[in-house]
């Protein structure tokens, strides 16, 4: 765990640096698949880059709406560089919004966009992952297996590496799939199983989860939902596909 | 075509593999079930969100004791500081303004000095050219830098009224709106 290394007197916060690194991973995967589906590159890059800008700028709004009093005494708060004052679930879907608007705007093909953006997204799900490990969150529950680590006062699963391991896992998997599977949505959509899929296992393991009913896990449940969405979609995708092939 | 692809357009085969999938997953979160009070770790004393705040007991700059776990009940802000750290010098006045603002309703802070790396001179000028009326202990020996796992300064801990922390702000400076936003939520748990 280094969610800070301190340079000079500079606090860098390390799980920062991983997601900026994610980023940069994303927009240069994105822009070497898109020629493989007849995209371009820069307006892919261009439409990232607008849901990430818009997604944090809306974030802080979002925020400062919800302590709107406060905000109003302290106007120039708004562009604190705190990321702590953020709304990130609003940010999420105004930048989701915003970037889905560009590019229908610039006449984007859904699927084959989601298809080029899938490796870069599975890559980001490695750097999310390395950003638990270096933060400390997404953390285990506690445990005595031999392999257990020291962390937030217990022994526990050290789940951050389950997470690492298993999006690694999943990025070679994609790396591998891609150059197999038509521009239909498919490759996105088995992406989708698959990190579905791994959130399904190692919920299990992990101390932070939000029960649901009682004594289920809710991430659990949310996941075995997408993963049966997904894998009805692959179906579909994959149907449409050779009915096309046939005409 | 892969063969994945050729797999998912067989309706019978993928039909059962779905349904396989979703019997195994209804399984899963059968055999991972617990009991809600098996997640939350507000008992353990850990400086992280959900964990409860390591207690400590510290002598302040005015000479009295103070114990943070007697403070339960209200929303308590632990803001470790020293006086040579220039984001420390820049959100003290939002500290002070905070406290002000909403020490009334229930609002503590302990501006805990990092006085094992610090000069208690300096931080008793600190205190007075910022006009600061809340509490400033001392760590002495680094037992609250250790306890926090203290990585920069200032790094701040919002404590809730049940004594768990709600927030964890490292680095700084923060702005007014930061702490009394975060501060705000806190209090409308004080009974």
């Amino acid at each position: 765990m280094l969610p800070i290394l301190q340079v000079g007197p500079l606090a860098i916060q390390v799980p920062g640096l991983m997601l900026l690194a994610g980023v940069w991973v994303v927009v240069s995967l994105t822009d070497r698949e898109a020629s493989r589906y007849s995209l371009k590159p820069s307006i892919l890059s261009n439409m990232i880059l607008m849901g990430l800008v818009v997604g944090i700028l809306s974030a802080r709004l979002w925020y400062a709406i919800r302590f709107f009093g406060i905000y109003l005494d302290n106007p120039l708060s708004v562009f604190s560089l705190n990321p702590t004052t953020l709304a990130p679930m609003e940010g999420a879907l105004t930048g989701l919004a915003a970037a889905a608007y560009y590019g229908y705007r610039k006449g984007l093909r859904l699927w084959p966009t989601l298809d080029a953006l899938t490796p870069g997204l599975a890559a980001f799900s490695l750097a999310v992952g390395f950003a638990h490990l270096a933060s400390g969150d997404a953390f285990g529950a506690e445990t005595a297996v031999p392999w257990a680590i020291e962390l937030w006062g217990a022994q526990r699963h050290p789940t951050q590496i389950y997470e690492v391991i298993a999006a690694g896992f999943i990025f070679w998997l994609i790396w591998e799939m891609r150059r197999k599977t038509p521009a239909s949505g498919f490759l996105f959509l088995a992406w989708v199983a698959l990190a579905a899929l791994s959130r399904l296992a190692i919920e299990a393991f992990r101390g932070d989860s939000i029960i649901a009913f009682d004594s289920l896990r809710s991430a659990q449940l949310g996941s075995l939902l997408v993963l049966a969405i997904a894998l009805v979609g692959m179906h579909l995708v994959a149907r449409a596909q050779a009915q096309d092939s046939r005409s | 075509m892969s063969k994945l692809s050729s797999l998912a357009k067989d309706p019978i085969r993928w039909g059962a593999i779905v349904a396989g999938v979703i019997v195994l997953g209804v399984i899963w979160i059968g055999i991972s079930q617990v009991p809600a009070s098996a997640t939350t770790s507000g008992a353990i004393p850990s400086p992280r969100e959900g964990f409860a705040a390591p207690d400590f007991t510290l002598e302040t700059l005015e000479g009295e004791t103070i114990t943070l776990s007697d403070l339960r009940g209200k929303a308590v802000v632990v803001n470790l500081w020293a006086s040579w750290c220039p984001p420390c010098r820049a959100e003290m006045p939002a500290l002070q303004a905070a406290y002000e603002a909403d020490h009334a309703r229930g609002l503590e802070i302990l501006a805990v000095n990092m006085a094992y790396q610090d000069r208690e001179q300096d931080a008793q000028r600190f205190v007075q050219d910022f006009g600061l009326t809340f509490t400033v202990p001392l760590d002495r020996d680094g037992t609250v830098a250790r306890q926090y796992l203290l990585r920069a300064l200032p790094s701040t801990f919002f404590v809730g009224p049940d004594g768990v922390i709600r927030k964890v702000v490292i680095g700084g400076p923060m702005s007014e709106a930061t702490i009394r936003s975060t501060v705000s939520e806190m209090l409308e748990e004080v009974p």
